[in-house]
């Protein structure tokens, strides 16, 4: 069981507790505002992009090619910056803090 | 084998050169090939342009044939944000379950429909009609106006010979002025009432304005929705496996509809205008001149995508940009998501074959290329399992 929370463009926490599937479809599944998950995951529409909080980066290792080459056009790309239909939920991820691009 | 199959006429081109040519009405633009500088090129509004003359960001160009604006695609930012926040909303219902529910019986109907007879054409007796039908849905207009709709045919703009026709586009402006006119006398809950009750950008939309976005929900989501249904009918008819691994695997449905769309890529290009001098990939583009964003070309980048020739229902990472990329993104692509992953569910559960009887395919001319895009008619048997 990981503990994954959002926080929205509004400043809401959303605490959510998944042990499989991506983060963007728990974040859909849970209606987070922000995150639409609009190709259902697949790297090619970009509405789920968050900021992983610096001090948690290390739950969330890195982008692959594909998604960096995607993020970098993205308005407001941080270095930060993740697609989170690419994080897979684990162990690994408890206790991650996303900040809601959108 | 390989009715079904979409080829890809600009792999030389665009490994050898990124870019390829195409004359248009004394306006040529310059094609470009490669999925990462199609997406630099559409993330660059500043020097390429949708907010040029009305028509001339479509190749063929229509600055001959209308005058006016489509909006938000001929609107440049950061005019372009005010419209697109007002319409996004509306755009985004097809996420909503009653939605859904409603889809699907249009579309369970539609299908029940065809299997029941002994050959369908599938462009005008089932794509037109589901693509007709779904769009009440969008526009939240009366069902019954999908009839008139699918009384014009497939080419609401061209006629049989000439691939522009003002005359015939006519019907579809005085259309729209009419339902304004009535929306305007009498209020209600569609699309045109709630664009007319709006305002952007600290103004009330004008007649005009308001025109401008529903035309371009006529026309945007008209062949492309089209097309999509009727190349996925002819996949599925030359894959029966497909059919059956989306039966199996339902979860699939999804990232199916991602590959079917990358592979098709309904909308082979849009144009935009140099507003200076500028190069793309190494090649020099004149202010005040044309290029063109090939998504067809993009979508089958082998430096991006494993066997890009290949339909793979369940690919994993797919990048593609069948829907545009950045500011002009497609408005219409949760409604046409939606339209495809029931569509897909729904051949999945009833079909358990398709008999391809005759095909006539819809090569579009591309100067340099030839690329085919769908059917000019399609007719098949469905089997019931
Ligand atoms: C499979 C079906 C579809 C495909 C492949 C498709 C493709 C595209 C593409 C590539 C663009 C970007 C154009 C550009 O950057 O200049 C676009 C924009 C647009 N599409 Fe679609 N489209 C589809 C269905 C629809 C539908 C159903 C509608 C509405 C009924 C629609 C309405 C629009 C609008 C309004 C824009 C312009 C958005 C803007 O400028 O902000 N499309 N579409
Ligand atoms: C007032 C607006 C528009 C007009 C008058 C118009 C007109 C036309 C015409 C005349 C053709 C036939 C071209 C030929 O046969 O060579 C065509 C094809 C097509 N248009 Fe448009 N168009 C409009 C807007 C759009 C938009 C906004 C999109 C997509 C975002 C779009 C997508 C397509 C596609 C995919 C085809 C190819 C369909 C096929 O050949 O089967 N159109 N349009
Ligand atoms: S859901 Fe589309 S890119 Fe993540």
């Amino acid at each position: 069981m990981a503990k994954i929370t959002f926080i929205t463009s509004d400043n809401e926490r959303i605490e959510l507790e998944a042990t499989s599937g991506s983060v963007m479809q728990l974040a859909v599944d849970n209606g987070v505002q922000g995150i639409d998950g609009d190709c259902g995951g697949v790297c090619s529409c970009a509405t789920c992009h968050v900021h992983v909080l610096p001090e948690h980066v290390a739950k969330t290792g890195e982008a692959s090619e594909i998604e960096n080459d995607m993020l970098e056009l993205d308005d407001n790309v941080s270095e930060y910056s993740r697609l989170c239909c690419q994080l897979e939920v684990s162990e690994a991820l408890d206790g991650v803090v996303l900040q809601v691009a959108k | 084998m390989n009715t079904s199959e979409i080829s890809d006429p600009f792999k030389k081109a665009r490994i050898e050169n990124g870019c390829g040519h195409i004359e248009d009405q004394n306006d040529p633009a310059t094609m470009v090939l490669r999925l990462k500088d199609v997406r630099k090129c559409a993330h660059n509004w500043k020097t390429f342009q949708s907010g040029a003359e009305p028509g001339r960001i479509v190749i063929p160009s229509e600055v001959a044939i209308r005058t006016t604006r489509q909006i938000p695609f001929e609107v440049d930012p950061p005019e372009h944000k005010g419209y697109r926040d007002l319409v996004e909303p509306w755009f985004k219902r097809p996420l909503d379950p009653t939605y859904q529910e409603k889809l699907k019986v249009i579309i369970d109907t539609i299908i029940d429909e065809v299997l029941t007879k002994e050959s369908i054409e599938v462009v005008g007796d089932l794509s037109l009609k589901l693509q007709s039908r779904a769009l009440t849905l969008l526009l939240n207009t009366p069902f019954e106006e999908s009839e008139r709709w699918i009384s014009w045919g497939t080419h609401v703009f061209r006629s049989e010979d000439s691939s522009l026709d003002g005359d015939k586009a006519n019907i579809l402006y005085d259309y729209i002025d009419e339902e304004i006119d009535k929306a305007i006398a009498n209020p209600g809950c569609d699309l045109y009432s709630v664009l007319l009750a709006s305002e952007v950008n600290g103004k009330k939309m004008t007649k005009e304005e308001v025109k401008g976005v529903m035309i371009l929900t006529f026309a945007g989501g008209r062949d492309t929705v089209i097309n999509a249904l009727t190349n996925s009918v002819a996949y599925f008819a030359e894959h029966p496996e497909s059919i059956q691994q989306i039966k199996e695997n339902p979860e699939i449905t999804g990232k199916a509809v991602e590959e079917l769309i990358r592979y098709f890529s309904p909308l082979t290009q849009m144009g935009r205008v140099a507003t200076q001098d500028a190069t793309v990939c190494e090649h020099a583009v004149k202010a005040d001149t044309r290029i063109s964003l090939c998504w067809a070309s993009a979508n089958r980048d082998e430096t991006v995508f494993e066997n890009p020739n290949e339909v793979v229902l369940d690919r994993k990472l797919n990048p593609h940009i069948a829907f545009g990329f950045g500011t002009h993104n497609c408005l219409g692509a949760t409604h046409a998501r939606q339209i495809m992953n029931i569509f897909l569910t729904t051949i999945a559960q009833k079909v358990a074959s398709i008999d391809i009887l005759e095909a006539e395919e819809n090569i579009e001319d591309l100067g340099d290329f030839k690329r085919k895009v769908g059917y000019d008619s399609l007719t098949v048997k469905f089997n019931a399992h």
